[in-house]
C-alpha cells in the first residue's frame, strides 16, 4: 500500500515569520494520496491548501514533520533535487495560466520537454500529442495572446501533461474561466486522469471543481479538517 | 534549449529591442561625451600653443631665464639656420621663427602729428611665405573683422578693440616705436591692412601683428628670432610625444657654458601650463567618470529593471523544474549579449559623431562673436578621438547591464521558491 502512495504527510507543520512573531500556516497534518486519485485540497482563504501545494511541489519546505512526494522527502531535498523532482514528475497548473506570452502554443507545451533534453523528433511527437489531449493541435502555432482562457488553460494543462507527470498540482485552475469553460477544463482533466492514470490533486474553494472531485479533503486553520473518498 | 532562449529574446522587444537601444544611447552619448570634452579640453590648450608657447620652444638661455621681458636682445641670430637644422633633426614637426615685441603704436594726423597713441604687444610671424601655417595657427582669417591679412610687405593687423581706442581703419599708417635689438630706438611706419578680434581681453586689448621680415627690418634684428615654436604635425601636444624631442634637443643643443646656446621648453615647461596640462588630463578624467558613473547607473537600472520585470517568467521556469542556477545563466548571457552588442553600436554611433565633430567641428564664433572674456576660446569646438574612445563605452554598457541583470538575478536566490511563485499568482 505505502508503495503506491504519491503524497505521504505526517504531522506537516510549516510555519512563517510575522515580524516578531510566527504564523502557523500547517498544524501536523497527516495525509496520504495514493496513485491515480483525482483529489482536492477545499477550504476558504488562509486555510493552508496552497501552502501544502506549495510544499507538495517541493516550491517550499515544512518547518516541522514529514512530507514525502513519490518517496522523496521535500525537507530533506536541495534545491537542484527539488527541481529535478519537479522536472521529472510534477506538473503544475496556475489560476492565470502563467503561458510564456512571446512563445507558441507548441513551445510552450515542448518547454518541460527541452529540459528533460528529448530529442527533436519525440518532443514534436509528444507535444502533439498533449495538444490533442485537450483538442488544440490547430491551435499549435498561435500565440496565447490569440487565445480565449479556456483554451489558454488547455494549453496550460498540455504543458503540465505532456511529460506525463506522476502528479499534477492545480491551484485555483477555474478561478478565471467562466462555467463552460471551467466544465471544458474539469472534464479535460478528468479523462486524463482516467486515461494516463495521472494523479491530480487541486487546491479550490470553487464548487464546481469540487463536483467533479472523486476525494476532498477539508482544510481549516491550518488542520485537517474532513477526507471524503466518494 | 538555446533556440528556444534566443527566440523568446528576438521576440520580445522590451526584453531585446529596448535594452539595446537604451544600452546603445547610453554608450554612444558616453562615447560622443568623452571625445567631445576631450576635444574641448585640448584644444584650450592648443590655442595657447599656438598662439604662445608651440608644442616646444627654442630660445637662447638667457633669453628663456628673461623671458617675461621679451629680452629680443637675447635673440637666436642665424635664426633660419637653427630652424632648418631643427626642421632636419625632427622630420615630424613643423616649427616656425617668431619675434615677440612690445612698443608704442602712434597713429598721426595729416600733418603728422600724434593724433592717437597706444601700448601694444606686438607678433612678428611668418605671413607671407607659400606655405606659412601662422595664419591658420592664429586662427587669423575667422578672426578677420575688418580689412584682409597683409599681403605686402610693411602691412600690419591690428586688434579690433585697439584699431577702435586708437581711431585707425584700414588702410591708414600707424608708427611702431620701440627699440632694436641693440638698445637703439626703432621707428617703423606700417599701413593697417585689416583688424582682428580673438575674443581674448588680453590679446584684443593691444595687439599688432606684422610679418617676421618687417619686424626684422624694424627691431634690427636680420634673420634673428626671439623664439623658434616646433608643433607636432598630430596637432595635439603630449608629455610622451615631447619628451624625447627634448631629450635628443638636449643631446645635439645643449651647451650650458654658453648663455646664447638654444634650449628647449616642452609646452607644460611654459607659463604654469604643466598645471593646465595636468588639470587638463585630470578634468577629462573626472568628467569622463562622473558621466561613465551616470550612464552606469542608468544602464544598471535598465538592467535591474529588466531582471524583475521577468519575475513572472522566472517563477514559471523555476516551477516547470528549471534550475534556478540555469535561469540566472541564460539571463546573465542574454544581457551580456544585449549588453555587447548595445556597445559596439554605441561606440559605433558615438564614434561617428565624434569624427564629424573632429573633422567639422562645431563653429560657435558667432556665439563668441563680440564676446570678450578671460580665456582663450577657439571658435571652432572639436572632439578628439582616442583609443580609450574604442573601449570606455564597454564600462557602462556591458559591465553595468550585466551587474544590474546580476543584482536583480540575485532576487531569484534570495527568494524562496514559494515566494517567486507567489508573485508569479500576483
Amino acid at each position: 500500500m505505502e508503495n503506491n502512495m504519491i503524497i505521504t504527510t505526517e504531522k506537516l507543520t510549516k510555519r512563517f515569520p510575522m515580524g516578531k512573531t510566527e504564523f502557523t500556516a500547517l498544524k501536523g497534518i497527516d495525509l496520504k494520496l495514493g496513485m491515480g486519485e483525482f483529489a482536492g485540497l477545499i477550504g476558504p482563504s488562509g486555510s493552508g491548501k496552497t501552502t501544502l501545494l506549495n510544499i507538495v511541489g517541493s516550491l517550499d519546505t515544512p518547518t516541522e514533520g514529514k512530507a514525502l512526494v513519490l518517496n522523496q522527502s521535500i525537507g530533506n531535498l536541495n534545491a537542484k533535487q527539488a527541481a529535478r523532482l519537479r522536472k521529472e514528475q510534477l506538473g503544475f497548473i496556475f489560476q492565470s495560466y502563467n503561458l510564456l506570452q512571446v512563445h507558441t502554443v507548441f513551445e510552450n507545451v515542448e518547454f518541460p520537454l527541452l529540459l528533460l533534453k528529448y530529442s527533436t523528433t519525440e518532443r514534436k511527437k509528444m507535444v502533439m500529442d498533449a495538444l490533442d489531449w485537450v483538442g488544440l493541435t490547430d491551435k499549435a502555432k498561435q500565440k496565447p495572446s490569440q487565445l480565449s482562457g479556456g483554451e489558454c488553460q488547455r494549453v496550460a494543462i498540455a504543458r503540465a501533461m505532456v511529460k506525463k507527470p506522476s502528479l499534477v498540482l492545480a491551484d485555483e485552475p477555474t478561478a478565471n474561466l467562466d462555467a463552460a469553460n471551467s466544465h471544458n477544463i474539469l472534464q479535460t482533466m478528468e479523462k486524463l486522469n482516467q486515461e494516463l492514470k495521472t494523479t491530480f490533486l487541486f487546491a479550490t474553494h470553487d464548487e464546481k471543481v469540487i463536483g467533479y472531485l472523486k476525494r476532498k479533503i477539508f482544510l481549516k486553520d491550518g488542520m485537517l479538517d474532513k477526507d471524503e473518498i466518494l | 534549449m538555446i533556440r528556444f532562449l534566443i527566440k523568446g529574446l528576438l521576440r520580445d522587444r522590451s526584453r531585446s529591442l529596448l535594452p539595446l537601444i537604451v544600452v546603445a544611447i547610453g554608450v554612444m552619448l558616453a562615447v560622443f561625451m568623452r571625445g567631445y570634452i576631450n576635444g574641448l579640453v585640448v584644444d584650450l590648450i592648443e590655442l595657447t600653443a599656438r598662439f604662445s608657447s608651440g608644442h616646444v620652444k627654442v630660445m637662447t638661455k638667457a633669453y628663456s631665464d628673461n623671458i617675461d621681458q621679451i629680452p629680443n636682445d637675447l635673440s637666436i641670430l642665424d635664426a633660419s639656420k637653427l630652424k632648418k637644422e631643427l626642421e632636419t633633426a625632427y622630420p615630424d614637426m613643423s616649427w616656425v621663427n617668431r619675434i615677440k615685441f612690445g612698443g608704442l603704436i602712434d597713429v598721426p594726423d595729416e600733418n603728422g602729428e600724434t593724433r592717437s597713441q597706444g601700448s601694444a604687444i606686438g607678433f612678428g610671424i611668418d605671413l607671407f611665405s607659400e606655405n606659412t601655417e601662422e595664419i591658420e595657427n592664429l586662427n587669423l582669417q575667422k578672426s578677420l573683422v575688418r580689412g584682409k591679412i597683409p599681403n605686402k610687405p610693411n602691412e600690419v593687423l591690428l586688434s579690433e578693440k585697439f584699431s577702435q581706442k586708437l581711431k585707425v581703419n584700414p588702410g591708414e599708417r600707424v608708427t611702431l616705436i620701440s627699440s632694436t635689438m641693440f638698445g637703439g630706438m626703432a621707428i617703423y611706419n606700417f599701413t593697417v591692412a585689416g583688424t582682428v578680434r580673438f575674443g581674448t581681453e588680453g590679446l584684443d586689448r593691444g595687439t599688432i601683428i606684422a610679418d617676421i621680415t618687417d619686424v626684422q627690418m624694424a627691431l634690427d634684428m636680420p634673420d634673428a628670432a626671439g623664439e623658434i615654436l616646433g608643433f607636432f604635425k598630430s596637432g595635439y601636444y603630449s608629455d610622451e610625444g615631447a619628451e624625447p624631442v627634448l631629450a635628443k634637443f638636449e643631446q645635439d643643443f645643449s651647451n650650458s657654458e654658453d648663455e646664447y646656446a638654444p634650449v628647449m621648453l616642452r609646452l607644460r615647461d611654459q607659463e604654469g601650463m604643466g598645471l593646465y596640462v595636468d588639470l587638463a588630463n585630470s578634468m577629462s578624467c573626472i568628467v569622463t567618470l562622473i558621466f561613465m558613473i551616470a550612464m552606469s547607473l542608468v544602464l544598471w537600472n535598465a538592467g535591474l529593471l529588466g531582471g524583475l520585470r521577468r519575475y513572472g517568467e522566472i517563477g514559471i521556469r523555476i516551477a516547470i523544474g528549471e534550475e534556478k542556477r540555469h535561469i540566472y545563466s541564460s539571463m546573465i548571457i542574454e544581457s551580456m549579449a544585449i549588453g555587447i552588442i548595445g556597445t559596439i553600436v554605441g561606440t559605433g554611433i558615438g564614434l561617428t559623431f565624434s569624427w564629424l565633430m573632429q573633422t567639422y567641428g562645431l563653429d560657435i564664433s558667432e556665439f563668441t562673436q563680440g564676446q570678450t572674456s578671460g580665456i582663450m576660446m577657439p571658435n571652432v569646438v572639436k572632439a578628439r578621438i582616442t583609443p580609450p574612445d574604442f573601449y570606455i563605452g564597454f564600462i557602462p554598457g556591458a559591465i553595468s547591464t550585466v551587474a544590474g541583470t546580476m543584482l536583480s538575478g540575485i532576487g531569484i536566490f534570495k527568494r524562496k521558491t514559494a515566494q517567486l511563485f507567489k508573485e508569479l499568482e500576483a
